[in-house]
């Protein structure tokens, strides 16, 4: 018995094993490669060798493959962690001069005028994508969408990099006693909220978005209900739409008041 | 005759109070997501509590079992001592000190990546360290099992191997080979993003390479259970095994085909191309052949059994069955079990149903029903079984074994049968909340709450199963005799070298590895720009 060959087509278990295994194989083989693509109707191959590879999982162009267009303009802006380095220092001077045309609305002596954002200290590539959305009519205001045409792609770089250069400083209304707000600090997962705080800062930043500490209430109010009724449209995917649009009035009210809280 | 059971009796343990810990936080799961909690506050702690479960159940748990079912196997099977007890306390120290740094950065929170690793999730590398350690010590158990039989082989030249040496090597080697994908994707993809050599990874070739290990995984899970069918449960109803070259043949198939068909873990990714998914559905059909042997072969030993004991007519030898006997419960629960998870598990295997339970509670359903229901039934009746000769103490409490069997596979049914069926409703798996108050889930409710309620038998289940063993080691000392496996109606004097040895079936199976997935893996590699950027988990930004 231990004298029996095993690898030997004359040998009935390596004959059927073998057969058995292979007929498998070629069987689907044809079937998955050959027959399954022609028989999806929408797919057009040029030749069987198409098909197979279509089978296989080759990477193919598209004909046809046009996209759908938006039916309002969207924000173009891309945004990587190399484009805002350390803040050149011409560059920030250049922001200062530019900058004087905003401080009225934007700086921290800004006459009590709580329905602008306070901008100093804010992260350069949050100012950078909003003067670009206002520039491209992504994002619409009567009053910055004038200022932001004229402005052109250096200038935007200076001004974000002049007001990430600025202190922040400290909030018109800081209030310990304000607590942290649930959907600032968890989200409302049920609803698909994440929390205001993994982007807005407090528990995390990310890339392109502002620091919302020390904010006007009323600033931010005006804004998740702008998103909420989709009045402003320049955010990526649609996210702050999607959260604006899942939040309660209380929540909206109980995040901006917090934010403003802060110090 | 064992010489090593404090070996096995130390695989056992350390396996069963893993489990005991998984199961608790299993339970807890059900219950946070179920509308009998609020929501869980902190979503982050759910996810770290899969990770734990999933990991210790998946990884730790089965692969303890398996190893120290094989070493007693082997000694008992060969009737001699194990070669390299050294080496198996090596490994066994491997699986401990590998499940230990695994859990430590979950229980942090630094690696809630749950236990299929998810890249371009990347986790603390003590993590990936861990689950690496625990598999090369499970790879020394496969080198020992070889080895253990290759010696007994050249001692008895023409003779065959008993069957249950033959199926744990059978096991063994589909494991070896299994582990490979993971061992690939998590040392050469994962590690270095991990340990912060590279910051981008191929989320698309790593989960081909999960997918390598993902399904034969369970089948590796169900070798001891199958061991257990064809070695313990005729014997221990008083029967004889049907047919030893049915048996063979069984595992056989399970070696050569229960690996290259995990792409169909993958049928909604769109990195592996429509063909390839197609030969690897096939080939799962077709590893439902060696279940249907089984069940087969052991029906019919089964009725050899009842007829032997005056069971008479079509059905007469059912009513003859010891239905008072553990094990009797145990395989028919396992059975009914394997029946509904195997039918469900038919329908995840074909492209067009799988498309509408995708990712749905469907699936979590299906596995639990099939590992925690068939597949560890069976790991009580072997304990149950070997623990006399383990610990040299009757286990006298068969009251408590009944009831603990009942309850399990009680829980198990109440638990994954609303399971499947709110995932039929299109409920999502892996959420730590859902809000039920959604009139669109809202009918979701009940059956999860029913879930729940399945949970808490099992863990009752769980609880009366250590009592069982732990009141076994306070009985007095008893000598429980030889230690027998099943005798096969014909018993093997003479068996072909194929039904023999594993050479053939191992090249078949490493062939059909490279058709199935050989061009998947060459294309993503060649394939430039397909690496993401690593999100970190549990990082400070």
């Amino acid at each position: 018995m231990s004298s029996e060959r095993l690898f030997t087509w004359r040998n009935p278990w390596f004959a059927a094993g073998v057969g058995i295994i292979g007929a498998f194989v070629a069987l689907s083989l044809i079937v998955g490669f050959v027959m399954l693509p022609y028989a999806t109707t929408s797919s057009q191959f040029s030749s069987l060798w198409d098909a197979i590879c279509s089978a296989a999982g080759v990477p193919r162009v598209t004909v046809n493959s046009e996209a759908s267009k938006p039916g309002a303009i969207t924000s173009n802006v891309v945004l990587n962690s190399q484009m805002f380095g350390a803040p050149d220092t011409r560059s920030v001077g250049r922001g200062a001069t530019l900058a004087m045309q905003c401080a009225i609305c934007h700086g921290s002596n800004r006459q009590g005028q709580v329905d602008t954002p306070n901008l100093e200290g804010q992260p350069a590539a949050a100012v950078y994508k909003q003067l670009r959305d206002f520039k491209t009519g992504a994002r619409t205001n009567a009053v910055m969408g004038p200022f932001a045409v004229k402005l052109g792609e250096q200038d935007m770089l200076d001004l974000s990099a002049y007001y990430s250069y600025l202190p922040r400083q400290p909030g018109s209304y800081p209030n310990d006693a304000v607590a942290v707000s649930q959907i600032v600090a968890r989200g409302a997962p049920m609803r698909n909220i994440p929390a205001c705080s993994s982007c807005h800062g407090t528990t995390d930043a990310k890339l392109g978005t502002p620091w919302l500490d020390g904010q006007s209430a009323v600033y931010i109010k005006a804004q998740l209900q702008a998103f909420a009724t989709g009045a402003r449209r320049n955010d990526i995917s649609e996210q702050m739409r999607n959260i604006a649009r899942q939040m309660t009035t209380a929540e909206i009210e109980e995040a901006a008041h917090y934010y403003a809280s802060r110090p | 005759m064992l010489n090593s059971k404090r070996l096995v009796l130390a695989h056992f343990w350390l396996a069963f109070v893993v489990f005991g810990l998984a199961l608790l936080l299993g339970e807890w799961q059900m219950f946070v997501r179920s509308p009998l909690n609020p929501w869980i506050s902190d979503s982050e702690l759910y996810y770290r509590s899969v990770t734990a479960h999933g990991s210790a159940m998946g990884y730790v748990f089965p692969t303890l079992i398996a190893m120290g079912f094989g070493y007693a196997i082997t000694e008992f099977a060969l009737k001699k001592p194990l070669i390299g007890r050294r080496w198996a306390w090596a490994g066994l120290a491997l699986v401990a000190v590998g499940a230990v740094t695994a859990m430590i950065p979950v229980s942090l929170g630094l690696a809630s990546i749950l236990y299929t690793f998810y890249p371009p999730m990347i986790a603390n590398p003590f993590f990936y360290i861990g689950v690496v350690l625990v598999v090369v010590g499970s790879w020394i158990w496969v080198a020992l099992m070889s080895i253990n039989m290759a010696a007994w082989k050249r001692d008895n030249p023409g003779k065959p191997v008993p069957l249950a040496m033959f199926a744990n090597v059978a096991g063994a080697y589909l494991w070896g080979w299994t582990a490979v994908g993971a061992a690939i994707e998590v040392i050469v993809l994962i590690l270095p993003v991990a340990l912060g050599f590279k910051t981008t990874i191929d989320a698309g070739l790593s989960r081909v390479f999960f997918s390598w290990t993902l399904h034969a995984i369970v089948y590796f899970w169900l070798m001891p259970t199958y061991i257990a069918y064809y070695t313990i449960f005729p014997r221990a109803i008083g029967g004889r095994l049907y047919s030893d070259a049915m048996a063979r043949i069984a595992f056989i198939l399970f070696v050569v085909v229960a690996m290259p068909i995990g792409v169909h873990h993958l049928f909604t990714d769109p990195q592996v191309g429509a063909g390839f998914k197609f030969i690897q559905s096939v080939f799962t059909a077709i590893v439902a052949l060696p279940t249907l042997v089984t069940i087969f072969t052991i029906c019919a030993s089964a009725e050899l059994a009842g007829r032997l004991r005056g069971g008479k007519g079509p059905f007469g030898w059912i009513a003859a069955l010891p239905w008072d006997n553990p094990m009797m419960l145990a395989v028919t629960f396992s059975f009914v079990m394997l029946g509904f998870g195997g039918a469900g598990g038919l329908i995840n295997m074909s492209y067009q149903l799988d498309a509408s339970i995708h990712n749905t509670q469907w699936i979590t359903g299906h596995f639990h029903l099939i590992f925690a229901g068939a597949i560890v039934i069976m790991y009580f009746a072997i304990a149950y079984d070997l623990w006399p000769h383990l610990t040299g103490r009757a286990l006298d409490s068969v009251r408590l074994m009944k009831a603990q069997l009942w309850l399990w596979f009680v829980g198990m049914i109440v638990t994954t049968f609303p399971w499947h069926y709110v995932g039929i409703l299109g409920m999502p798996r892996r959420m730590a909340s859902y809000d039920y108050t959604n009139p669109a889930i809202a009918p979701q409710a009940l059956s999860v709450s029913i879930s729940v309620f399945g949970g808490l038998l099992l863990v009752i289940s769980g609880c009366l199963f250590f009592a069982v063993l732990i009141r076994g080691h306070r009985e007095a000392q008893t000598d429980p005799g030889e230690y027998r496996f099943s005798v096969a109606v014909h018993e093997p004097v003479r068996v072909p070298v194929a039904l023999n040895g594993f050479a053939l079936w191992l090249t078949l199976m490493i062939a059909l590895t490279v058709i199935n997935y050989g061009y998947p893996i060459a294309q993503l590699l060649a394939l430039k720009g397909n690496a993401v950027p690593a999100v970190y988990v549990g990082a400070v930004r």
